[in-house]
């Protein structure tokens, strides 16, 4: 075999699209899981600092180990590493009395649906003509939200397998969670639905980069580089974009962001919702039974979650990939590697802001979120939509 | 008699948590910025910084054996230490003070004084107990060892941690 006929069998379209989807998927899982530690690192600088402390400051490059004097401390970089050997090399202790098979299971079953949701996300316009989706399919919101209510099953399943009190609190805790947030978090979302068209998240992105994104009221139309250069081309585009349209709309958006963004930090069990885990009375929740790599699989789950939970939000309301007046990947790889980057910055913000809420709020009562979810943003959603239709139908006609 | 504690009413605002919500990422914005330019910091880095100096008078360290002003050790074995201290961390062997010495008079010494650091509990009853005034809990709190024996503090370290106590009692003296 030469390296021509390798080439071509490389480039036929069938295989040239499971070659790069496996690539595009090995590269996405491993940044995605050096993205977790970093934001577990971030979590606990962060929470540091907002408590006056220094957090970890010590791990660095252990010089005195390769015979140097002084270590390195690096601002505690190494932490990021030093804790996941940690919970790696500890004995993965499995208690009597818990049932193997579940309590084996349950923390694959966490970890698995937040790696899922990647799948649909697009994280990047196109590199060198791929697309930077690993699967672009129609149902795409839909997929997302099938797949994360699975993870409430690792988290209920951990806690009865456990046979244990407190993770069987925390189990059925989650299970009574997920029924109060989750219809809210599908309510919120058919007004983009409604106003988009569509249910893919690569469309809803197209439509953010024509429209603006979801969550902004006014967004200069077409607007591009070269008009800075031919100031009529520039107010036109500048006029074109105000519309009363996208203001009237605006109020149904960004009621649904907010509440798609506090059902997220439900769905990822995150402070002010954390109630399976509780660690004040749960003594940890579903996963007090557990220990290492197992253990490790929840907080791995828990942190993928955010992030998926973040690209889901970024994707859906915050224009995904795409920045104002830079253009997508067709127009140079340079701007396909931009966009991606831009994409993963706008999902660490939201990931900040994640951990920013958790060290700024206290836990919500049980019955309180209860409330919360059906009696608040239940009605607010539905109600969201009727309005989204009334804008919809009154400014069309 | 109960005491009824009326809830308070609450406006609009306060309901719906958006205010105080945004009030209290306000506050630990503050936070968070301030110590993003490392002020506000109370941490402190423990090895390199220590807090020895704000010590209180009555720190309960470590057990340690002390001489007078004479250069004397101050322990006649009697043991009392021995049979008080609750974990049993100490252990003394008594000698007979040789006819030759100067505190012949004072008749018994340890022989060895051994405490078991990974035993003692800090409670200060063998300082308490003591006739002689012999054993006094220092400010010494890093007792360290890479094994159990390293952590039995033996006769010649206690004297090193406790040095010379001066005045206190004086019956052995020579003018006496």
């Amino acid at each position: 075999m030469d390296t021509a006929l390798i080439l071509h069998f490389l480039t036929t379209p069938l295989v040239f699209l499971i070659w790069t989807t496996f690539l595009k998927t090995f590269i996405l899982l491993n940044v995605v899981l050096g993205v977790v530690s970093v934001t577990v690192f971030a979590e606990r600088k962060v929470s540091a600092f907002i408590q006056d402390r220094t957090g970890p400051n010590r791990v660095g490059i252990p010089m005195t180990l390769l015979g140097g004097k002084k270590d390195i401390p690096l601002w505690g970089l190494g932490q990021m590493i030093a804790d996941p050997v940690k919970l790696l090399t500890k004995e993965n202790f499995v208690p009597a009395g818990v049932n193997k098979f579940f309590f084996w299971l349950a923390p694959k079953l966490v970890l698995l649906p937040p790696l899922l949701v990647l799948a649909v996300l697009p994280f990047g316009s196109s590199l060198f003509g791929v697309e930077m989706t690993i699967a672009n399919v129609n149902v795409g919101v839909l997929f997302i939200f099938a797949v994360t209510s699975l993870s409430v099953y690792g988290i209920t399943i951990a806690g009865w397998a456990s046979n244990s009190k407190f993770p069987f609190i925390g189990g059925i805790r989650s299970s009574s969670q997920m029924i109060s947030y989750e219809l809210s978090l599908g309510l919120s979302i058919i007004p983009i639905f409604m106003v988009c068209g569509t249910f893919n998240i690569n469309e809803i992105v197209d439509w953010q980069i024509k429209n603006g994104w979801l969550v902004a009221p006014y967004w200069p139309h077409g607007f591009s580089l070269d008009q800075l250069l031919h100031p009529k081309d520039l107010i036109h585009s500048l006029t074109a974009g105000v519309s009363l349209e996208r203001f009237l709309l605006w109020i149904p958006m960004m009621v649904s962001f907010v509440i798609f963004l506090v059902s997220i930090f439900a769905e990822t069990n995150r402070l002010p919702f954390d109630l399976p885990e509780a660690e004040q009375e749960l003594v940890g929740g579903y996963h007090t039974e557990y220990s290492s790599m197992n253990f490790a699989s929840f907080f791995l789950g828990e942190y993928a979650a955010m992030f998926a939970g973040s690209g889901a939000i970024v994707s859906i309301f915050l224009g995904g990939w795409s920045l104002p007046i830079i253009p997508d990947g067709s127009h140079g790889w340079v701007w396909g590697l931009v966009n991606i980057g831009a994409w993963f910055a706008k999902v660490s913000v939201i990931l900040l802001f994640m951990i920013w809420i958790r060290w700024t709020l206290p836990r919500f009562r049980y019955d309180q979120l209860m409330k919360l979810g059906w009696l608040g943003f239940f009605p607010i959603a539905l109600f969201n939509i009727f309005l989204t239709a009334i804008i919809l139908a009154v400014v069309h006609h | 008699m109960a005491i009824v504690v009326n809830r308070p009413k609450l406006t609009l605002a306060e309901k719906c948590y958006l205010p105080s919500l945004f009030a209290g990422l306000a506050i630990t914005w503050k936070h968070l910025k301030r110590a993003l330019f490392n002020k506000g910091i109370v941490t402190m880095q423990y090895p390199e910084e220590k807090w020895d100096a704000n010590m209180p008078d009555w720190y309960r360290g470590a057990p340690t054996l002390v001489v007078d002003e004479n250069g004397r050790e101050k322990c006649v074995s009697c043991q009392l230490c021995e049979f008080i201290c609750p974990p049993r961390a100490i252990t003394i062997k008594p000698m007979e003070i040789p006819e030759n010495d100067t505190w012949r008079k004072v008749e018994k010494r340890p022989e060895e004084f051994d405490i078991d650091m990974a035993r003692c509990i800090y409670c200060g009853l063998c300082e308490e107990v003591c006739p002689e005034e012999a054993i006094f809990l220092r400010k010494d709190y890093s007792i360290t060892g890479l094994n159990r024996a390293e952590l039995v503090h033996d006769k010649k370290t206690l004297y090193k941690l406790g040095g010379v106590m001066k005045g206190l009692t004086f019956k052995w003296n020579e003018l006496k």
